[in-house]
């Protein structure tokens, strides 16, 4: 928890802005349980961690998920260790991609307070009822200072009614929750859940919708963003802030003539294999930007970018490029040099901008 | 005596606990006691596993389980949601783990639940091992048990530490703490009422034979709890506002052999190791002696 997001939280709180209860606990495995507990008790529920503390908590996240909570968990992104290092890439959210959370990566301290806003009402939509991790840079978003309009409580609760679960924990109605699953039941437990990730999509994309009707933002359509990609010959694809450097390079070389753009993956589970072809497919070149590798294959975008093309008869050449590791600065160069090699090369390279 | 415990069962029958467990002892009285204004937050184990093979369950009140570990903070979690919905003076919140979960892998979990107040009662049945896994040592396993981790070898004569003083430990954090013990099935329903009435975390300790991992005979449980206690190898007292009181003294000490004996753990036990935990036990027993005496705030 040791970001601002606690902090502040507990200034709202302390200051009775915020009408919630607050459980200081010993650790992130304790922190997610407790959101487990309240949850089931029928409540709204979130927390927040980062790195280190996200890895602690991968026994939980497997539990949330597997008992259908719709807990909401703001995931600042910082490297794992070893070596220790505290500062940003994805190496956290990515190694629990298959916890069974939805995971929505942001570019702006805006965005990720439009997206908290937007994850309630998608895990506690009651054809998805999964958990969500609304997933910020690290240190870029959850330590630089930045002004984001606070939408009005009134303005907040219309958009998000009260949480209704769909069961909890009731005296009056008692249930058994979280049983032993044997081997004839547990892989249907599973497949419902898969099968709520199919559902999610559809809700991701409408809930961004409702979002921009009542406070006037959008992000894409709340799966993928596109910028400047209609003619684009060779798109960036990325996640999160280095979207907003790679903006500026686009603008750039659009106005040196070259046909650049850009598709900002938003929601990375479920993955979104169809729009992703959709905003890609007449490209000549891709370049995807990975801030986590999984070691002994390759970026973990890439590689999923790469499959959802492999029924495609026409495709662009699709190249990874590992960047920003453990807080190294991705700067305006290093997002320019990737555009100029994809243009010069013809069969996909991989390539660590060390 | 146990006639005026309420008739009601909130644990139905039909779970799958081997013949002789102890542990639906302890699940059965806890809900006479709680009433259907109860929940249980149960840590992986043996309860969990024979009381809910779904669809079925045993549970006649709100469960829930999660992991093996986190019972405790699970349960912080239900205690303050509760307060937010305005129903938490009617509920008795019970969180339920075995010995491996309450002494060893969930102790950070309560702890930081006990350091923070949530009214709960946390009953640990102490089977002195991890049984659900097979029978390996925790904490709670006494000097020279044979468990299949620390088997009764030619070189290592089964476990090598005496037992982690839990309940002592919980009550430094401020908690109403008690040991009970399955044998005396009133004497834990009045502590489970004192629980339940006590504003802030309680902690119960009851001794639950396990004829699986113990190797003793399924229709000797309740024989081998009383000798637990005959024999001051689990002593019955408790810790309020930071007092001890022993509850019951046996009017006779039993040598602790009469109970070792019993049981196919111990069975490879040399005189000298006998005569050592005899030595271990009566020096626990004096102590607990004194500090009734003294009347002593001892947290």
């Amino acid at each position: 928890m040791e970001t601002h997001i606690p902090e502040r939280i507990s200034d709202f709180v302390n200051n009775g802005e915020l009408d919630c209860e607050m459980i200081y606990v010993e650790s992130e495995h304790s922190a997610l349980s407790a959101a487990l507990g309240s949850s089931a008790a029928g409540v709204r529920s979130y927390t927040a961690t980062s790195s280190q503390g996200l890895a602690l908590m991968f026994e939980i996240l497997h539990i949330v998920s597997g008992m259908r909570l719709p807990v909401v968990m703001s995931v600042a992104n910082r490297a794992l260790s070893a070596p220790i290092n505290i500062w940003n890439d994805h190496q956290d959210s990515m190694s629990c991609r298959d916890a069974g959370w939805i995971q929505l990566y942001v570019e702006s301290a805006q965005e990720a307070v439009d997206t908290t806003i937007m994850s309630f009402k998608i895990a506690e939509d009651h054809s998805v009822m999964l958990p969500v991790m609304v997933c910020l840079d690290g240190f870029t978003l959850s330590h630089v200072f930045e002004p984001v309009d606070i939408p009005d409580q009134s303005v907040v609760d219309k958009f998000l009614p009260k949480f209704v679960p769909v069961f909890r924990l009731d005296t009056k109605n008692p249930k058994t929750f979280g049983p032993i699953g044997y081997p004839d039941v547990f892989m249907d437990f599973k497949k419902q859940q898969q099968d709520a990730f199919a559902v999610s999509a559809g809700v991701i994309k409408k809930v961004a919708s409702d979002f921009n009707k009542s406070f006037g933002r959008s992000y894409g359509d709340g799966i993928v963003e596109a910028y400047e990609l209609d003619d684009a010959k060779y798109v960036f694809v990325g996640l999160g802030t280095i979207c907003g450097t790679a903006r500026v390079v686009i603008d750039k070389l659009r106005k040196e003539g070259k046909k650049v753009g850009m598709m900002k993956l938003k929601c990375f589970r479920p993955f979104p294999d169809k729009a992703i072809v959709d905003a890609l497919k007449k490209a000549d070149a891709v370049a995807v930007f990975d801030r986590a590798v999984s070691f002994g294959q390759k970026g973990p975008v890439f590689s999923e970018i790469e499959s959802a093309f492999c029924d495609e008869s026409k495709k662009p050449v699709i190249h990874s490029f590992i960047a920003g590791l453990g807080g190294r600065d991705v700067k305006l160069d290093h997002i320019e040099l990737a555009f100029n090699r994809i243009i010069k090369e013809k069969s996909s390279i991989t390539e660590w901008l060390l | 005596m146990i006639n005026a415990l309420p008739e009601r069962e909130l644990f139905a029958p039909g779970h799958t606990a081997c013949a002789g467990c102890a542990a639906p002892m302890v699940a059965r009285t806890i809900l006479k006691v709680g009433g259907p204004d109860t929940i249980v937050c149960n840590a992986t184990g043996c309860m969990e596993v024979f009381t809910t093979p779904y669809p079925r369950t045993s549970w006649e009140v709100p469960w829930i389980h999660s992991a093996f570990e986190n019972a405790a903070a699970v349960a912080s979690g239900v205690d303050r949601a509760l307060k937010k919905l305005g129903t938490r003076d009617n509920t008795n919140l019970v969180v339920l783990g075995g010995d491996g979960g309450t002494f060893d892998i969930g102790f950070g979990a309560l702890s930081g639940a006990l350091e923070r107040g949530h009214k709960f009662t946390y009953v640990c049945y102490d089977n002195e091992a991890y049984m659900n896994t097979g029978i390996q040592r925790s904490g709670a396993t006494p000097k020279y048990a044979n468990t299949t981790t620390t088997p009764a070898g030619k070189k290592i004569h089964g476990k090598s530490e005496f037992t982690k003083q839990l309940p002592f430990i919980v009550a430094a954090h401020g908690a109403y703490v008690a040991t009970a013990n399955i044998a005396f099935l009133q004497d834990f329903a009045n502590k489970l009422k004192k629980s339940f009435a006590f504003n802030g975390p309680s902690y119960i300790q009851v001794f639950a034979p396990c004829p699986t991992g113990w190797y003793h005979p399924t229709d000797q449980t309740v024989e081998i709890a009383k000798l637990a206690f005959k024999t001051n190898v689990f002593p019955l007292y408790e810790i309020e506002n930071g007092v001890l009181t022993l509850n019951r003294k046996p009017p006779q000490q039993v040598p602790v052999e009469d109970y070792l004996l019993k049981q196919g753990r111990f069975k490879h036990l040399t005189k000298e190791e006998i005569a050592e935990i005899q030595q271990h036990v009566n020096s626990d027993w004096e102590r607990l002696v004194k500090l009734e005496e003294s009347k002593l705030k001892i947290f």
